[in-house]
C-alpha cells in the first residue's frame, strides 16, 4: 500500500517540531504519539494512548486556556476521523493559536492496515473548509511541510488544519510516556502551574 | 408535580443562578455544552459572562476531552449536558482516570418524574450507574432549595480533591416537560 512521493511520516513530525518556539503539541494515539516521540521528548509534548477521536478537543482546550502559545495537534486520519464533530466546534470557536495536522495514510496502521474513509471518499480539507476553518489545506511535499512549519509556530492568524499524505509504512514504535498524571502535571509545570 | 412549558416565562427559578454564582467563586473558565432546555438559564448567563467561555458541542464527548486540556493548560471548566448525553461520553471518562484532572458536570435529568417521552427513559434510568461505573461520583439535587450547597459539594470535591464527579439535577426540580399539539 506504500506509494512513491508519499510522506514520511516521522521526517514531517520532525519539521513542524522543530524550534517549536514553546508550542504545546498533542498526539493522537498509535503512530502519531511514537512520531512526537520520535521528534525528542519535550515537557510540551502531551502524549494520547487512547480516548480516540478526543485529541483536537484536548488542543482546543488548551488553545483557549494558553492563548499567547501555539498549539499544535497531530492525529492520524482514524483518529480524526472519530471527532469528526470536533472540527466543527474548532471551526465555532475560531482559536488563533490552534493548528491541526492530519497524518493521512488512509489506514488504520495501529490495528493491520484496514482502510479508513479517507481511502474511499472522505476529504477533510473540505471538512475543515465548510466547517469554517479558512486555512485549511492539502499537504503532498516536505516543501510545504516546511512553509506550514513556520506559521504553526505563531500564535496567531489561526485556526489551521493541515492534511498531509504520508505513505503507509509502519515504523518502529518509539514509545512515550504513558502516565497521565504526569504527562499532565509535567505540562502544567511547564506553564508554571502547581499540582493541586 | 409541576410542569413547564416551551412558553414558560413569567418567573424564572433562583437555582440556576445560585449555580452560576458558584461556579464563579470556583473561578471557571470553559464551559463546555450540548444544550438542554433545563440548562437554558445558565447557558444565557455564561453566554452573558465576561469570565466564562460558552462552547457549544457537536457531542458530549467533546466537552470531556476539552476540559482535560482546559486544566492542562491552566484553566477550569463544567461540562452542561442532558441525562442522554452521559451514554456518549463513556469512553472519554476514561481520562478522568487516567489523567486524574478535576472533572465536573452538570446533568439535566430527563426520563423520570413525570416523563412524557419514552426514548428518554432507558438512558435516564442508567445515568447515575454509568457514572459510578466509570468512576465518577454522583451527587443529586432534587428540591430547589439544594441545589447551591449540593452544587457547591460537587465542585468543592471535583476541584479541591480531583474526584470526578457528576451532579444530577432531577426531572423534579425541573419539571417534566410538556409536549403540546
Amino acid at each position: 500500500m506504500s506509494k512513491a512521493n508519499l510522506l514520511d511520516r516521522r521526517a514531517v513530525v520532525s519539521h513542524l517540531l522543530k524550534d517549536r518556539n514553546g508550542a504545546i503539541a498533542v498526539g493522537g494515539l498509535g503512530a502519531s504519539t511514537y512520531d512526537i516521540a520520535a521528534a525528542g521528548d519535550d515537557d510540551r509534548n502531551f502524549y494520547l494512548w487512547g480516548a480516540m477521536g478526543g485529541a483536537v478537543m484536548i488542543g482546543l482546550g488548551l488553545a483557549l486556556a494558553q492563548p499567547e502559545l501555539p498549539v499544535i495537534v497531530i492525529t492520524g486520519d482514524g483518529e480524526m476521523l472519530m471527532g469528526l464533530g470536533s472540527i466543527a466546534t474548532v471551526g465555532a470557536q475560531k482559536p488563533a493559536n490552534l493548528s491541526i495536522v492530519v497524518l493521512d495514510n488512509e489506514a488504520y496502521g495501529e490495528t493491520g492496515g484496514q482502510v479508513s474513509h479517507t481511502a474511499a471518499s472522505v476529504d477533510l480539507v473540505g471538512v475543515a473548509k465548510a466547517c469554517g476553518i479558512a486555512d485549511s489545506r492539502a499537504i503532498t511535499t516536505m516543501a510545504e511541510v516546511e512553509a506550514f512549519a513556520l506559521s504553526l509556530k505563531e500564535a496567531s492568524r489561526g485556526p489551521r488544519f493541515a492534511n498531509v499524505k504520508i505513505d503507509g509504512a509502519n515504523l518502529e514504535r518509539v514509545l512515550s510516556n504513558r502516565d497521565g498524571t504526569s504527562i499532565v502535571n509535567r505540562l502544567r509545570g511547564s506553564l508554571g502551574y502547581q499540582p493541586i | 408535580m409541576h410542569a413547564r412549558t416551551e412558553t414558560a416565562s413569567d418567573s424564572q427559578p433562583a437555582w440556576p443562578e445560585e449555580i452560576f454564582s458558584t461556579l464563579q467563586r470556583f473561578d471557571v473558565r470553559q464551559v463546555p455544552y450540548v444544550p438542554d432546555a433545563g440548562h437554558s438559564q445558565l447557558i444565557d448567563r455564561v453566554l452573558g459572562s465576561s469570565t466564562m467561555r460558552g462552547i457549544p458541542l457537536t457531542t458530549e464527548e467533546e466537552g470531556i476531552a476539552l476540559l482535560l486540556g482546559a486544566w492542562a493548560g491552566g484553566q477550569r471548566g463544567v461540562l452542561l449536558m442532558q441525562s442522554s448525553g452521559v451514554g456518549n461520553c463513556i469512553n472519554m471518562l476514561s481520562l478522568t482516570q487516567i489523567f486524574r484532572f478535576p472533572f465536573l458536570t452538570l446533568v439535566t435529568m430527563r426520563g423520570e418524574w413525570g416523563e412524557f417521552n419514552p426514548w428518554q427513559v432507558p438512558m435516564g434510568s442508567n445515568t447515575q450507574a454509568a457514572f459510578e461505573l466509570c468512576g465518577v461520583k454522583v451527587l443529586r439535587a432534587t428540591h430547589p432549595e439544594e441545589v447551591r450547597e449540593v452544587v457547591e459539594a460537587g465542585a468543592a470535591q471535583a476541584y479541591n480533591a480531583s474526584t470526578p464527579t457528576a451532579v444530577l439535577l432531577s426531572q423534579r426540580l425541573i419539571g417534566a416537560k410538556v409536549f403540546v399539539k
